[in-house]
């Protein structure tokens, strides 16, 4: 809702209150799946729907900080994988050992980000390539791993973040962890992108470097750095994926995908320098509605499939269409 | 609103028609056959049951006998699933077990037609292999290979999946998928009322095995007079399991989950658990994780398999082979149990890996349970 607290000039033509679409299309989609089935009006309902995307949130999120500094990420997904065969691996069904097989993950996560930026930045690969290289590398590093199966269990320790529900909670009833870490990650990196010189200069940088760099942006700090935010994000999302869903050999393949979508859903700017935190988790939101949504009609999954992709093409094309109109 | 349900319609009859020239996944004569090999007598020694076969026809292999050590080469089509690890291993841990095999030959054709059509066309050009083993990839695709491999001289055993071809020395599998979908479907059958609300979970459409699987328990369900809420596809992803299942459980009951393979079978009982609802009857497969699970919460489980230890019947079939010894021909077909309530504890092992499939065979050999990444 950031852009409605942005004064606008008073020439405007249309007097529609500037809305991004994405908000509208959410609220649509869930009127719609509370019409289809009163019980998701329920706070179960609605809970479980939020612990079922505050993964792809986190992630669109975290992936929202590369797209606008201009670039792409797509080794989230299998930094995701990497965590949780890497975390079941290393758990060996010992309850204690997630208080130090987090912060290992965590700082796994910082080096490939590292590496990632450090290969964009300076050796100048572009980062479509040069996370396909990381994508692939890692899905390979898993499966040396693991063997090609999995060989250990998550402890409910480690699965507490994507799994447990405080329940008895006045008003709503259950609470899932996974959405206070969706609620405290998301305000993080809203407040990181859109209230700290970072989130400036991270928009000056992909909007056009040439020009950041003049005007006194370290520009490959600052891409570096939006590398680093994607990859710890993705570790974060494949703790909680991982504790929602347990461990399997291909869990987060496909999320990379996801999260860029959610994002350009959102209304960010493929090619950098725009978007916006709560928008891109709208757009996560707005992703997973739509597979439940057709899930509740009951169609044959290839129309879903079909529908689906349409609805996609059709939310992009809309947002752009506005943008374009609105001279933005 | 018209156009788009026209729009959809007409997206359904395209789908309907493409499913129509599909291959048949529905064959009433094999499902009877697979029926009563279900119950059928095996012959061969009792406490070795990856040496049982179905039926006393038997193949001459004199002209292929030869002194060792042998060249033993095998077309893999992938090592991309946990049961296909557990399967491999079986395989070369079996391959220790034979002294005459001088050296065998692995490779993999990573889940791709192509490559294991070319990687067979490099075992044949190589002229090393005494004897070539197939796990095909798809059946159609790989039949002209293997046609290649016997016309060349080659004695060729093929498992797992089949080819359209009865070249080959024999065909090694047990008994099939409409066997495993009549064994979960049959279970519960046994344990929910008529009427009852059946959710069927597939993991993706179009491969033989598991269609036959589906359309086995799906024939039963509704000669049962049982309701099938509906056929999901998961991709074999925990995550979107859960979800599917939740999904269903908002719009009303389920009594039972069928399961096409038992992967994400633990996804499912979790979303009941989760919603803190009793756990109905979910079917599975022979992974620790499941028969765990299955054991933990008490609910009516059943664990269908398709064994692992076909992976070291292959080896035996080609070593009795290269020896001149006769082998179960055309098809070597091997028992194919389910594990029950009865016997869950005794494939119950938590020393093991949770995606270690327990009907393996394997618990007689030297090896175990390290080589499977289990522990004493």
């Amino acid at each position: 809702m950031t852009e409605q607290s942005l004064s606008r000039p008073e020439t405007r033509k249309r007097r529609l209150p500037q809305i991004n679409p994405v908000y509208v299309l959410v609220v649509a989609l869930i009127l719609a799946i509370i019409v289809m089935n009163p019980a998701f009006g329920e706070p179960t309902g609605y809970m479980n729907f939020l612990k079922r995307v505050a993964a792809l949130a986190i992630l669109s999120a975290g992936a929202l900080y590369v797209i606008v500094s201009g670039g792409f990420d797509l080794s989230v997904g299998s930094i995701m994988t990497l965590t949780v065969i890497g975390s079941s691996m290393l758990a060996s069904n010992d309850p204690n050992s997630t208080y130090w097989i987090i912060p290992l993950m965590l700082g796994i996560g910082l080096v490939i980000g590292l590496v990632n930026g450090l290969v964009v930045s300076y050796l100048k690969v572009p980062s479509l390539i040069a996370t396909l290289g990381m994508m692939i590398t890692l899905n390979g590093v898993a499966f040396m791993w693991s063997g090609g199966a999995p060989r250990g269990y998550l402890p409910d320790t480690f699965r507490f973040f994507g799994r447990y529900n405080i329940t008895d909670v006045p008003l709503i009833g259950i609470l899932p962890i996974a959405v206070i870490c969706l609620v405290v990650f998301g305000a993080t990196l809203w407040w990181g992108m859109h209230r700290t010189n970072f989130g400036r200069m991270l928009h000056a940088a992909g909007d056009n470097p040439q020009a950041a760099r003049l005007a006194g942006v370290p520009v490959q700090r600052v891409r570096i750095s939006a590398f680093v935010v994607s990859a710890l994000t993705a570790v974060l999302a494949g703790i909680i994926l991982g504790g929602r869903a347990g461990v399997s050999v291909n869990i987060g393949s496909g999320f990379e995908l996801q999260a860029i979508t959610a994002a350009v859903i959102g209304g960010a700017q493929l090619l950098g320098g725009r978007g916006s935190v709560p928008a891109a988790i709208a757009g996560a939101l707005a992703l997973e509605a739509i597979f439940t949504l057709l899930n509740l009609l009951g169609l044959a999954q290839p129309v879903r499939l079909v529908v689906q992709g349409l609805i996609l093409i059709g939310a992009v094309a809309f947002a752009t269409y506005q943008r374009k109109r609105a001279g933005r | 609103m018209n156009k788009t349900l026209l729009t959809l319609a007409v997206l359904g009859m395209l789908t309907g028609a493409a499913s129509a020239q599909a291959p048949n996944f529905d064959d009433p004569a094999e499902f009877a056959k697979q029926r009563d090999q279900l119950t059928a007598t095996f012959n061969g020694p009792a406490d070795q049951v990856y040496l049982q076969y179905a039926g006393d026809s038997m193949a001459d292999t004199a002209q292929y006998k030869k002194d060792g050590p042998w060249t033993v080469c095998f077309s893999n089509a992938g090592v991309n699933n946990p049961w296909r690890v557990v399967g491999y291993t079986n395989m070369t841990e079996e391959v220790k077990l034979h002294p005459e095999i001088g050296t065998f030959t692995h490779v993999d054709a990573e889940g791709s037609d192509d490559k294991q059509i070319a990687d067979i066309d490099d075992l044949l050009a190589g002229g090393d292999c005494d004897v070539l083993i197939v796990s095909p990839n798809s059946t159609a695709a790989l039949t002209p290979a293997v046609e290649k491999a016997c016309a060349a001289g080659l004695p060729v055993i093929v498992f797992d999946r089949g080819v359209t071809t009865d070249c080959p020395v024999t065909f090694v599998h047990p008994v099939g998928g409409y066997g495993f979908g009549i064994q979960a479907a049959e279970h519960i059958i046994a344990n929910v009322p008529a009427g009852g609300k059946v959710l069927m979970l597939r993991i993706l459409p179009g491969v033989d095995v598991l269609e036959t699987r589906a359309s086995g328990a799906r024939n039963m369900f509704t000669e049962a007079g049982l309701d099938i809420l509906g056929e999901e596809f998961t991709d074999g992803d925990n995550a979107k399991t859960k979800s599917i299942v939740e999904d269903y459980l908002q719009r009303g009951g389920i009594d039972a989950v069928w399961m096409d393979a038992g992967a994400t079978a633990v996804a499912a009982v979790e979303a009941f658990e989760d919603q803190g609802m009793d756990v109905p009857v979910v079917t599975g497969e022979d992974q620790q994780d499941y028969l765990q699970k299955w054991r933990d919460l008490g609910f009516k489980g059943i664990a269908p398999t398709y064994p692992t230890y076909q992976w070291r019947t292959a080896i035996i079939a080609a070593v009795n082979t290269l020896k001149g010894e006769p082998v179960p021909s055309p098809e070597w077909v091997l028992p194919q149990p389910a594990i029950t309530q009865d016997v869950l504890d005794q494939y119950i092992n938590e020393k093991m890996p949770p995606l270690h499939y327990a009907m393996c065979g394997c618990e007689d050999m030297p090896s175990y349970p390290e080589a499977w990444g289990g522990s004493k």
